[in-house]
């Protein structure tokens, strides 16, 4: 399986994601900056964390403009595998790949804690090896995790069951509490909290290394 | 007033000056005079005494002198580490003042050429009833994460106090750690005559200017005026000058390297020759400026921020250029090293300064300032009798120096970099090191209320404290920094607390063997006349040399013993106790007997690496009880507790008494730990043992976990959340 990150000017959780593969899959990533032109060939494009472009003008919004999503966006539409993690979850909804927008938290303030959140189905490329309404213990850290989208698109983000995860109890204002969301074709996903952050049982949880143990096991079986 | 007045420079400072230079200065040369003879760049009050510190060990790589402190953790790796203060910018402007605290930090550790691995802080403010506290403590901590956050850095430990000689100044004294192999740490030495002098990083604007000048000075009703001296942090900025600067780190191309800090070019432009003994030239046309129109004034003083200076290998500049454009990060030769020794400053073809270095350094100012000691009126504890030990313990747990700081640090992103192994759990933050079975421990500490009491006592405990804590982790204490923030050092009784501060931290650090390697003087902490307690903050590292030692370490059990190690507490004088029922202290704090210290300190660290214990807390402010509050609520346990004497109650709790730890242990592991004890001669007592829930105190007090969360948890949150 051919891992790729893609690194933007102020990403700051790129070097956490490839350890996170490296830990959980024994996979060497390729991280590439966002200023070449195209991605290598690619089972799995990773977009990680940060502060994209310092989060100017909105988090994400520079990031999904750069030439190099063009092609992302093909790669997309080609139904290869893409994770966006906090601020790449932020900069797929920017791009319109991923349904509506990730707004400041309620509480206006940046949160940073472990979470309990609910696995809403586990027949996808991302959660196989999880059961459906289980509750897993990941890491959020971000200050615009309040995710919106207006009545008619939520409706049907919920009625094409598109919804990945729930945080388990309100803690940013999302509406109906998504923490995590796949696109209608579930090739991509967008995460709010960091299962990078959760691949080792010392550092508090491993609960976020069954992601990327997913991904590998859709292509290894 | 006159120019040099509106400069800060006295009268003999102006006259001195003048024999110096032999002529009348330029404006420029004024300003430059200003800033590097300001007390925050000379330590023109503190320099003498400075010296006096324990700055050796075996684990010392560079002691003070240079951007930080560096230490051996062995395997070829170093650990650099410093602590700075940024209160009077955040006084004025607390999220930027706080940001750019945390900025400047960061920037000394990188520049040496490691990559930071973890944020610490310690913060205190007026009281949290002050209109004022409420607008700084959320300015100041939004402003801390804002700028870790995005840098990408776990803010992993810190403390917060509360103290109404803050209400005019509060501080945010701002540690960072970094890690890097021995042999690539980069010194801010230059050499090379010829050699060329780079600018990299963010543009120069007209902020900050006179920054290092307004930190030297005391505020009064006006200091807001001061907005536009309190510069503005771009934390996106500084993470691509971090990310270029490590790659040219790997490149063979850097003679020396200093971040602009304070007093920006003009320091780090005449640190950089004078520790090398050269002449510097900087021709100010090739500055990346943001505006037009600079003048070479406020070029030389402007303090904007994520800047570098470095001298490069000639035949790497390309290289360099290279790297930094790829950053998207400024790169500009704006110098060259000279043989004159003198800085010159060439701006639009004309010479707007041309001074001998030695003048801004080594002959800058320097004062042995008088100092007497202040008779303090002694003042008897005097507790009402009819305090009762439920009452106080659930008023100690919700007294804004006691009480969860959770809505504070859960603004802070503390498990980035995926190595944070004891998230907001201990005494002390604690980092894995990456590929490794290392990690580093870290602490910030300071009882200002023993500080007042009694400078000496109260700077040995801090360092104590500080060991403690990194010792409850299982680490090894390697040595410490330190924010020495005072009021103002022209009143001898301040001068003669700041003196015997320095004898208690070097006497604690000589004998716990836990050299002071970095650090940072803040004076002038006043308002309106009114100084701050004495706040000499201490900021610790230790290594804990293997991680599985702490498998499990930290749980507690059912059934499992409580034991203190030390002896039972009794000195309620200067406690919180006296704090929260009094509102003020009495000036007897406790003793610190630094043998003992030692002793319980090695005693305990054995414990844990043998695995003996399962957890470990110490004893500080609030006393036993405390300590046993925090641990039970961390794992939702309860505890019952045996005080034999009902007349010693008080004491025992809430006693204050120094070189003292809560352990828990299994009791079929309590022979050997009596026996490893004995033999090492240390105390302890048996307290106790670890229940399913709620607190009991000899049958007679029984307080629910509840009660004792609540207590706990509430205050903070209800203050800051209550927008009206």
């Amino acid at each position: 399986m051919n891992v790729t990150i893609i690194r933007f000017p102020g990403t700051n959780c790129d070097l956490d994601t490839a350890n996170a593969v490296k830990k959980v899959l024994g996979i060497v990533p390729k991280i590439i900056s966002c200023k070449e032109d195209k991605i290598p060939k690619s089972d799995l494009i990773i977009i990680p964390g940060g502060f994209s472009y310092g989060d100017y003008l909105r988090s994400g919004a520079i990031a999904a403009r750069e030439p190099i999503m063009d092609d992302l966006e093909l790669r997309a539409n080609q139904g290869v595998y893409i994770i966006g993690i906090c601020n790449g979850f932020q900069i797929l909804t920017e791009r319109k790949l991923l349904q509506g927008s990730l707004l400041k938290n309620s509480s206006l303030k940046f949160i940073s804690k472990s979470v309990e959140l609910k696995i809403n189905r586990n027949d996808t490329f991302f959660t196989s090896k999880y059961q459906t309404d289980e509750v897993v213990n990941i890491p959020i850290a971000h200050h615009d995790g309040n995710f919106f989208a207006d009545q008619d698109t939520l409706d049907s983000i919920e009625d094409n069951n598109q919804v990945a995860l729930r945080y388990l109890n309100p803690i940013n204002g999302s509406l109906n509490n998504i923490a995590g969301l796949y696109n209608k074709n579930l090739n991509i996903l967008g995460l709010m909290p960091h299962p990078e952050r959760a691949v080792d049982l010392k550092t508090g949880t491993n609960d976020g290394s069954r992601i990327f143990e997913s991904a590998l096991n859709f292509y290894s079986t | 007033m006159d120019i040099y007045e509106s400069h800060s420079i006295n009268k003999k400072e102006k006259e001195l000056l003048l024999n110096y230079l032999g002529r009348d200065p330029s404006h420029t040369e004024i300003g430059i005079f200003s800033v590097m003879w300001s007390e925050h760049c000379s330590y023109k009050s503190s320099r003498h005494w400075l010296k006096k510190l324990h700055t050796e060990g075996i684990q010392v790589i560079q002691g003070p002198g240079e951007n930080a402190g560096v230490v051996d953790i062995g395997d070829n790796q170093a650990i650099i580490f410093k602590m700075e203060s940024h209160n009077h910018p955040s006084f004025i402007e607390p999220y930027q003042g706080a940001a750019t605290g945390v900025g400047g930090i960061m920037r000394d550790v990188f520049t040496m050429g490691a990559r930071p691995i973890a944020l610490v802080n310690s913060i205190r403010f007026g009281e949290l009833t002050h209109p004022k506290t409420k607008f700084l403590l959320s300015g100041v901590v939004a402003g801390i994460g804002g700028y870790g956050n995005c840098v990408g850095i776990p803010t992993i430990a810190g403390e917060t106090g509360f103290d109404s000689s803050y209400n005019g100044n509060n501080l945010v004294n701002a540690m960072c750690v970094g890690l890097t192999t021995k042999d690539k740490i980069f010194y801010s030495k230059a050499s090379g005559i010829g050699n060329p002098v780079v600018y990299v990083g963010a543009k120069t604007g007209r902020d900050g200017i006179h920054g290092a000048t307004m930190a030297s000075g005391e505020f009064d009703d006006e200091s807001e005026k001061n907005r536009p001296t309190v510069q503005v942090g771009d934390p996106y900025a500084e993470k691509l000058l971090l990310e270029a600067c490590l790659e040219l780190m790997q490149k063979d191309a850097i003679i020396s390297i200093q971040d602009m800090g304070a007093a920006g070019l003009t320091s780090s432009s005449v640190e950089m020759a004078d520790k090398g003994k050269v002449g510097i030239q900087l021709n100010l046309d090739n500055i990346p400026t943001r505006q037009q129109n600079l003048t070479a004034y406020e070029m030389m003083l402007s303090e904007s921020q994520e800047r570098m200076l470095m001298v490069l290998k000639p035949e790497k500049t390309e290289i360099a250029k290279e790297v930094f454009e790829k950053w998207d990060v400024d790169f500009a030769i704006v110098g060259k090293i000279t043989e004159t020794n003198n800085i010159v400053v060439l701006h639009n073809g004309m010479i707007e300064a041309d001074i001998p270095i030695k003048f801004l350094t080594d002959n800058a100012p320097m004062y042995k300032r008088e100092k007497i000691k202040k008779n303090k009126r002694k003042r008897k504890l005097q507790l009402l009798p009819s305090i009762k030990p439920k009452d106080a313990i659930l008023k100690i747990l919700n007294s804004p120096n006691i009480c969860s700081k959770k809505w504070i640090w859960e603004q802070y992103d503390r498990t980035i970099m995926a190595n944070t192994l004891n998230d907001a759990g201990g005494d002390a933050g604690l980092v894995r090191i990456e590929n490794t079975e290392k990690a580093i421990a870290m602490s910030c500490d300071v009882n200002p209320r023993y500080c007042h009491a009694d400078a000496k006592k109260g700077a040995m405990q801090a360092v104590a404290e500080c060991w403690r804590n990194i010792i409850s982790m299982g680490a090894k204490p390697l040595a410490i920094t330190n924010c020495l923030n005072f009021g103002n050092p022209e009143k001898p009784e301040i001068m003669n607390d700041f003196v015997e501060t320095i004898i208690g931290i070097r006497d604690a650090s000589i004998a716990l063997d836990f050299p002071v390697v970095s650090g940072n003087v803040s004076l002038y902490n006043e308002t309106n006349g009114d100084a701050i307690k004495n706040t000499p903050t201490i900021g610790g590292v230790g290594l804990v040399e293997n991680i599985s030692v702490l498998n499990n370490f930290g749980s507690l059990n059912i059934g499992d013993s409580i034991y203190m190690i030390g002896k039972k507490g009794s000195h309620l004088s200067c406690s919180t106790l006296e704090e929260v029922y009094n509102g003020e202290s009495s000036i007897d704090p406790p003793e610190i007997d630094l043998y003992q210290e030692k002793l319980n300190g090695n005693g305990v660290l054995e414990l844990i690496q043998e695995k003996i214990i399962t957890s470990c807390h110490d004893i500080s402010d609030g006393g036993m009880i405390v300590t046993i509050c925090e641990m039970i609520m961390l794992d939702d346990r309860g505890a019952t507790i045996n005080i034999v004497d009902n007349n010693k109650m008080m004491g025992e709790l809430f006693g204050e008494d120094q070189s003292r730890y809560i352990i828990t242990i299994s009791p079929e592991l309590e022979s050997i730990f009596e026996k490893k004890m004995k033999k090492r001669g240390v105390k302890y007592e048996p307290i106790g043992y670890i229940t399913s829930s709620q607190l009991k105190i000899n049958d007679s007090i029984i307080i629910s976990n509840n009660e004792i969360r609540d207590a706990y948890e509430s205050l903070i949150p209800s203050v800051m959340n209550n927008m009206a």
